[in-house]
């Protein structure tokens, strides 16, 4: 009987809710839209931080350190500094690129290339056979080229060395800012957003009142309010949630997904666009409930 | 047996004032009591604390075995569902109708539909307004929008209703309606505790009266009358 009771208010509740949302709207006008202005910016920002950690994690990925092996090097000295290489820590992968290999994709690569090439022998080829080592670690990649530069047969080594480096740094300090704005820009909404509920509920006072004085309880007269404030949220992520969808796809179409160059790639708009918009409700609704418990608060005796 | 019992209670408010000192008071069940007394005389924190918007410094106030002033603020509803409370300025909700401001205290306390309607048409029956239920506030006279207001105070059949000067505001004729009303609600068992200064409407009911001046009680009378020579 008690739970009837409760599933009636409940119910009774979320009408109001949506009444209050309609009734008041001009007033609900005003935090629907400090909610989606906000979350146009949280989306760029969350798409940017994202991209950006994506681009970092490609550089990273492709973070070899080459090692050259000394020429005439027979196969056993070759398999020797494979297994050198692999007792180093923070290796993640070895792969061999022999002389041969490379001599045919660089006749691939070009005409001039094929046309020299084509003349050489294999022993005349002056290419080195090559180490692609991947590191786990890409701070630590100096310490690890320099270990395995003084291994026994290897000529040289070489990888990004400067360049990347302050890319990466470049790159992380961007990521740290993007972090720093999408939360900021998430406190300063719920703060905007619960003056605005405040102002609207300030031409509520009388009705909160009288509901207290007739025996409302603090929770019955607030869960309206913070329905009110679900659906204040929810509305205003629609067109956020638009903005996301089609201006990212937008922009990766016309992009080709590359920007910068070749390698630092757009993360793929599918499934992408929907996890950041779920994203976008989930901060909506809790900062609109948020805003809106802590604005009718104010005029209840707790 | 005493439905209310005030035992030494004194109230100073945070800005230093005292509005009441050492009160002393024992309303019985089904009594109709006036608390009577000028400006500034501590009637209106008297029924405050009765209602538990504000709370004695000192003293027990305990109603219907409940002591008010133990109260946690988070429970006060508990209480105040007891209460039916009907205020000088109605404090009725302009956009919805007659009917609609009584049944929604119901609805709050979680009713069925058949109920709240069967307790709202009784209720605004009572105060003869049957008629006037898809009216709104504003079409409706001062003591018509009264009598809502104490529809809306008894329709879940409180033990005590509290008036708070529910006359200040209407014509001396309205007046006396609207105590014929309220002594309705209290032949059928309800205690009632109206605060006024209206002399002609004590003369004319001839309830017990309890005269408050500068915080202190000065006289309880059964069948009182509003004294002519009574300094306020």
């Amino acid at each position: 009987m008690i739970k009837m009771k409760n599933f009636r208010i409940l119910v009774r509740n979320i009408r109001d809710g949506f009444k209050n949302v309609v009734r008041n709207f001009s007033l609900s006008f005003a935090s629907i839209s400090c909610i989606t202005v906000t979350l146009v910016l949280v989306a760029v920002a969350i798409v940017g931080s994202l991209n950006v950690e994506n681009f970092t994690k490609i550089i990273r990925d492709d973070f070899t350190i080459v090692t050259y092996i000394k020429s005439g090097s027979d196969e056993d000295k070759i398999s020797k500094i494979k297994t050198d290489i692999e007792k180093l820590n923070n290796i993640e992968s070895i792969t061999f690129d022999s002389k041969t290999d490379i001599a045919e994709r660089m006749k691939q690569e070009s005409e001039v290339f094929n046309n020299i090439m084509s003349s050489w022998s294999a022993s005349e080829n002056p290419l080195y056979d090559t180490y692609l080592v991947k590191v786990k670690d890409s701070e630590k990649i100096s310490k690890t080229a320099e270990q395995i530069k003084k291994i026994d047969g290897v000529e040289m080594v070489k990888y990004g060395e400067g360049m990347i480096d302050s890319l990466i740094s470049i790159f992380k300090i961007i990521e740290k800012i993007l972090i720093v704005i999408v939360i900021s820009l998430i406190v300063v909404t719920a703060f905007l957003i619960i003056n605005t509920i405040k102002i609207t509920i300030f031409s509520r006072q009388e009705e909160i009142e009288i509901k207290r004085l007739v025996g409302a309880s603090n929770f019955s007269i607030k869960q309206p309010f913070v329905i009110e404030g679900l659906l204040i949220g929810l509305i205003g992520s629609i067109i956020p949630i638009l903005v996301t969808i089609y201006g990212y796809v937008a922009l990766y179409d016309k992009t080709g997904g590359k920007i910068f160059s070749q390698f630092i790639r757009l993360i793929k708009p599918f499934p992408f666009v929907f996890e950041v918009s779920g994203v976008l409700v989930v901060i909506g609704i809790i900062v609109g409930m948020i805003g809106s418990s802590s604005a009718v608060r104010k005029y209840l005796k707790i | 047996m005493e439905f209310i019992k005030i035992t030494d209670v004194e109230k100073t408010y945070p800005s230093g004032v005292t509005a009441l000192y050492g009160l002393n008071l024992k309303i019985k069940k089904g009594d109709f009591v006036f608390i009577i007394g000028a400006s500034g005389s501590g009637k209106s924190t008297l029924i405050k604390m009765l209602y538990r918007e504000e709370k004695a410094t000192q003293g027990e106030i305990i109603i219907g075995g409940v002591n008010v002033g133990k109260l946690k603020n988070g429970k006060v509803y508990k209480l105040r569902r007891k209460l039916g409370i009907v205020f000088q300025d109605f404090k009725l909700l302009p956009k919805l109708t007659v009917y609609e401001n009584v049944a929604f205290v119901l609805e709050m306390f979680g009713y069925d539909k058949s109920e709240i309607r069967a307790k709202t048409l009784k209720a605004l029956d009572l105060v003869g307004l049957k008629e006037k239920v898809k009216s709104y506030p504003s079409e409706l006279s001062g003591g018509e929008q009264q009598r809502v207001a104490i529809a809306r105070a008894i329709v879940n059949a409180p033990k005590l209703l509290i008036c708070d000067e529910p006359t200040g505001n209407l014509d001396p004729d309205i007046s006396l309606e609207i105590m014929k009303v309220l002594e309705v609600i209290n032949n059928l068992g309800t205690t009632v505790i109206v605060v006024t200064h209206d002399r002609d409407v004590v003369n004319k009911m001839k309830k017990r009266v309890i005269l408050l001046d500068k915080g202190k009680l000065k006289k309880d009378f059964e069948k009182g009358t509003y004294d002519k020579n009574e300094k306020f």
